[in-house]
């Protein structure tokens, strides 16, 4: 009897803690139910027609108009795929196919390092040298320089762990045919992990789109800016968030937090796809 | 095929002329052999063109950074920061202090979530329609901008709460949950299924198997993951700049009063048209970036001591 109670005691422990499990890993689906409502609630008096489509934005006479920053966050991001992703995988397959052993681990730690920099101190090298001491001023090309160092370890990482899931047996089999290096890559690595390196790719575009600080610093904070020339300065959505939001007043509150919102349905978009080309890729090679 | 190039008496041994007693086995040199060097190269270049990056950040933080920090050795790391920005001086004490609560209260706050997270995952959930779903949406939610974090937690507790560290510790522990669960998760893959049933086969319930077997058999994994996603958010400076305020003064205060960080340091000197508060920005960022690099140190030294490996 004493034993059939001490039984049941634990099964009510067993499920509370059970219980408690479940409302941590629900958090997650919480937090980000909360994120969409609050702030689309907040936001929803600036969303008009002209928000996503005008190009003047002004605070002043309550004018806001978010084009021309949706085309600094998608320019920028674009520069520093460019830059970021061709290095990102000569990194990835320099580590995973090529370098000795001995060498792999150091190489592993300088991009640990890399990422772990903080963005705010990337901005301020990239404000005060970058941008000063390069000729490149601030403008669409220092911010993509600057985002595209920041992606690269982020790239470099999922690629890496991608490639890695190539089977030793098609790498074989590739080298057994006579192929160099170079061409056992081309025939046997690339082929197996193209879906897992785009997604890699989208990751790290997302992560471009959705940096702040760096952005901030360096691109130099001009209004109405819709320009192919990469030496302009501009403005990009989180970068004019952080930038106005110390001198906004109401309407231009509302109007910060609608880019937010903005940027947040546009990365979330990137991401939810990206994830899943990933999550698709890894299993197909694990299932094999 | 092998008799029409003639041997190169020096290559001969390194392509293993010695052994096949000078049957030359090793690929010719031809476009195929170049390409394959010229490709390896540029590999190689991406390589060395990823540590020009790091290298001169590090240098202009080091060389600008050391003179101020460094000066009068502890002044710099103890005194307030300066109410006039332009004055010269040392002091970003208060931010050091802001920096630790700030990230020290985002620890206590996501460590416990993640954890219990990760291990409703992977002990109970498994291939459940929710625990894909949670697993999906945490991997999502690691791409959420760092702003967008700061400005939510703006709405939910600054507006009615006012400026306080609490408010940055919350933004940066949502940061920091994803990624908690996500290593967490990994680590717990990692225990053996058999160390599971042994506790099982003794009569331990499940929570107890879990808490006493598989998280301590998990735990410098955990920890290394912890200390990845803390140097990570010490870093963080958007999420900060709509909930910790700018205090100058030293505040200890977890909830109360506005704080400040090192990160906002940085940022609010770095446009500063003055060379005293860039200086201060050159230290402060000495400081956060030595911060960073230790805890990831820490990091390493757990991740090589797993008993775990994959």
């Amino acid at each position: 009897m004493q034993l059939s109670e001490l039984h049941g005691h634990k099964q009510y422990a067993d499920r509370a803690f059970r219980g408690i499990a479940l409302g941590a890993a629900g958090l997650v689906l919480l937090i980000l139910g909360l994120i969409a409502v609050k702030m689309t609630q907040r936001a929803w008096p600036a969303f008009g027609v002209p928000f996503l489509s005008s190009t003047r934005w002004s605070a002043p006479e309550g004018v806001f108009g978010a084009l021309p920053f949706l085309w600094g966050t998608l320019y920028t991001a674009v520069i520093a795929l460019v830059l970021a992703v061709p290095v990102s995988l000569g990194v990835a397959l320099f580590i995973t196919q090529v370098a000795p052993p001995w060498l792999k681990k150091p190489m592993v730690y300088l991009l640990d390092l890399l990422a772990v920099v903080p963005s705010v101190v990337f901005g301020l090298w990239g404000v005060l040298v970058l941008s000063r001491h390069f000729g490149l001023g601030r403008s669409f090309l220092t911010a993509g320089v600057i985002l595209a160092v920041m992606i690269i370890p982020i790239i470099t990482s999922l690629a890496r762990e991608v490639i890695e899931t190539t089977p030793v047996s098609d790498k074989e089999a590739a080298l057994a045919l006579g192929a160099t290096r170079w061409e056992m890559i081309c025939a046997a690595v690339l082929p197996h992990s193209k879906g897992g390196i785009v997604g890699a790719v989208m990751l790290g575009l997302g992560r471009a789109m959705g940096e702040t600080i760096a952005a901030a610093l360096v691109i130099g904070s001009a209004l109405g800016q819709i320009t192919p020339n990469p030496f302009a300065s501009g403005n990009s959505m989180p970068a004019v968030i952080a930038n106005e939001w110390g001198e906004a007043d109401e309407p231009h509150k509302a109007a910060l937090i609608a880019l937010a919102v903005t940027l947040f349905v546009i990365t979330i978009a990137v991401n939810l796809i990206a994830t899943a080309i990933v999550q698709r890729s890894m299993k197909r090679s694990h299932g094999t | 095929m092998m008799t029409s190039v003639p041997l190169d008496p020096h290559d001969d041994l390194a392509r293993g002329g010695a052994l096949t007693g000078g049957l030359d086995l090793g690929a010719k040199p031809s476009w195929r052999t170049t390409k394959n060097a010229l490709m390896i190269a540029v590999m190689a270049a991406a390589v060395a063109l990823v540590a020009i990056p790091l290298v001169a950040v590090l240098w202009s933080v080091l060389a600008k950074g050391a003179g101020i920090a460094f000066h009068a050795f502890p002044d710099f790391f103890t005194s307030t920061i300066p109410v006039i920005s332009r004055k010269a001086g040392p002091g970003v004490g208060p931010a050091i202090v802001g920096t630790a609560l700030v990230t020290g209260g985002a620890t206590l706050i996501a460590v416990p979530v993640g954890v219990l997270g990760a291990v409703y995952l992977h002990e109970y959930g498994g291939t459940t329609t929710f625990a894909r779903l949670v697993r999906f949406m945490a991997t999502v939610m690691t791409g959420v901008p760092s702003i967008v974090m700061g400005l939510f937690v703006y709405l939910i507790w600054t507006m009615s709460f006012g400026y306080s560290a609490f408010g940055g510790a919350l933004a940066l522990a949502c940061l920091m949950l994803p990624v908690v669960i996500g290593s967490t998760e990994q680590m717990l893959r990692l225990v053996p299924a058999p160390l599971r049933e042994a506790a099982y086969a003794l009569g331990a319930t499940r929570s107890r198997t879990i808490l006493t077997i598989v998280l301590p058999a998990a735990l410098p994994g955990i920890i290394s993951g912890v200390l990845l996603a803390i140097a990570r958010a010490a870093g963080e400076t958007a999420p900060l700049m709509f909930a910790v305020g700018a205090a100058t003064a030293y505040n200890p205060d977890l909830f109360h009063e506005a704080n400040t960080a090192l990160s906002l340091q940085i940022f609010g000197n770095a446009t500063s048209a003055f060379p005293a508060a860039q200086d201060r920005a050159w230290g402060a960022a000495l400081a956060l970036v030595l911060i960073t690099f230790i805890v990831t140190l820490i990091a390493r030294v757990f991740t090589s001591r797993l008993a775990l490996k994959r």
